[in-house]
């Protein structure tokens, strides 16, 4: 019988969640890397017990660390203990971005917030994202915003510089939470391309495997930038996208929901009847690709619910119509937020579907949003929520 | 001084204590202190290159991959002192390189 792993990511700690194809009966496991602040976890869709997590901390910095056994035991890539003296250590968790001269690249400087241009600094990991096809292979979206592949399975990283590199760089910002690269799509029908989304510089694509990159921006509009319809400088949310259809985008804006129907060289607004555009999450039906979900946010002032009901919001014709589905969820004084990473779908015949908050609480759906129950309900800050649909 | 197998120079070498954070504990899978191995005179920045060769996985956590600088909320005692702020190759106090006192790896105290 299938079962559902569902992966997530805390301010202190990592906890996975299973159950069987039901959904009804939840075990907890956790809290794994307690105390530290656990940005992302996520399971390589070829090699299920493999996961990788991105813990983080003030103190210590970026660890890297992996699974080979759905999440029994983790180790360190490239931390393994010497074979014996003289052996050379490899570069566990090392991150450097690429100033080499091959690049040709200005790769120096970004804007800052006062306006000035600013070194780049590697802060932390923010997503991961395995290979669909090498179980070895795995993105990192960083900040200072740059995309890093590792071909050993997490134990070297190297930067995929030519997205850095774009002559765009320079003018892109962070925003409030930092200069990000938070979201990253690869194409299984196409391995060539790679969607990526950085808050606040846009969203871009490239079609030769990570080599060069374009900014997609076109139809979006951010009032909060001097040109509101700049080629970068918009504060992409998330981005969304079904793996039949892998040139039908969905985005979440800062302000406004947003869709691309070629592969991101136009985008429209689909905010249609929603309370509120602003948000964090998108995500998109497993089965149906026309059916999306966000969790509507009163405003960039007021990161919680409106009223303080805790609401998803689901469209079935690809956005514009949507209803409110709240069934199981709070109906009064909740005053949570769902990050940009914390929803995910299973792939179950009844496409099940999770989100993380802000004040701990995981919730699930198993009829595709129809009715939610809380798997846990105290858990730290949820971060980010990733779902695994095992055989 | 030779060795008699080898008879390549012995170099003198200390037993130093070294105490980890409790995550960095946790990380490298060890108890509350650690000895190495240390060629004297031991120095901070001898005992992190030995603790980071035999601990690959603490490369980055207390000082900069590259720079090797430490990093801004940790800190460095012995012997009541802190020495953060010494040279990385000042000799460490004798007790220590005696290894009658450890080498504390401390994280900066902070709410939250």
């Amino acid at each position: 019988m299938s079962k559902v792993r569902v992966l997530v990511g805390t301010r202190k700690g990592a906890f996975i969640l299973t159950s069987d194809g039901k959904r009804d009966k939840w075990e907890v496991s956790g809290p794994h890397f307690a105390g530290w602040e656990i940005y992302h976890v996520k399971g390589s869709p070829i090699n299920q017990d493999r996961l990788y997590v991105s813990q983080t901390s003030g103190w210590f910095g970026q660890i890297v660390q992996r699974s080979d056994d759905g999440g029994k035991t983790w180790k360190t890539p490239g931390g393994e203990s010497l074979p014996g003296p003289g052996a050379m250590p490899k570069a566990s968790n090392k991150f450097v971005y690429d100033t080499s001269g091959e690049s040709g690249k200005p790769l120096t400087t970004h804007q800052f917030y006062d306006g000035t241009q600013h070194p780049w600094e590697f802060k932390r990991v923010w997503h991961i994202e395995p290979s669909l096809t090498d179980p070895d292979a795995v993105y990192a979206g960083i900040e200072d915003a740059a995309l890093f592949r590792s071909t050993d399975a997490g134990e070297s990283w190297h930067e995929l510089s030519g997205l850095r590199g774009h002559v765009t760089g320079p003018q892109w910002q962070p925003g409030a939470g930092g200069m990000c690269l938070h979201t990253v799509i690869l194409d299984l029908t196409n391995p060539q391309r790679i969607y990526i989304a950085i808050s606040a510089a846009g969203a871009f694509r490239s079609d030769d495997g990570g080599a060069t990159w374009k900014p997609i921006n076109k139809g979006l509009y951010s009032k909060y930038i001097p040109n509101p319809t700049a080629e970068v400088g918009h504060c992409v949310h998330h981005v969304a996208m079904h793996p039949s259809r892998p040139e039908v985008l969905f985005m979440q804006k800062h302000w406004d929901v947003m869709r691309s129907d070629d592969a991101g060289e136009n985008w429209k607004k689909i905010s249609g009847n929603l309370p509120t555009d602003f948000g964090f999450v998108i995500d998109v039906h497993a089965h149906e690709p026309e059916t999306v979900y966000v969790v509507p946010i009163k405003s960039d002032s007021e990161h919680f619910p409106l009223d303080g009901k805790l609401r998803v919001y689901r469209s079935r014709s690809g956005g514009n119509e949507w209803e409110e589905l709240g069934n199981g969820l709070p109906e009064k004084d909740c005053y949570v937020n769902v990050l940009r990473d914390a929803m995910a779908v299973d792939t179950l015949d009844e496409c099940g579907v999770y989100f993380g908050t802000t004040g701990g609480q995981v919730y699930a759906s198993a009829d595709a949003g129809d009715h939610w129950n809380p798997i846990v309900r105290n858990l730290p800050a949820v971060l980010s929520v990733e779902v695994q649909t095992l055989a | 001084m030779t060795d008699p197998v080898n008879e390549a120079p012995r170099v003198p070498s200390s037993s130093i204590r070294v105490m980890l954070p409790y995550h960095l504990r946790n990380l490298a899978q060890v108890g509350d202190e650690i000895t190495l191995q240390v060629a004297a005179p031991a120095t901070v920045r001898s005992v992190l290159d030995a603790l980071e060769a035999r601990y690959p996985m603490l490369q980055g956590t207390i000082r900069d991959h590259d720079t090797l600088q430490r990093r801004p909320f940790l800190r460095y005692f012995a012997c009541e002192q802190d020495l953060s702020h010494e040279p990385a190759d000042a000799p460490l106090p004798d007790v220590v390189a005696a290894g009658k006192e450890p080498l504390l790896i401390i994280g900066a105290i902070a709410g939250g």
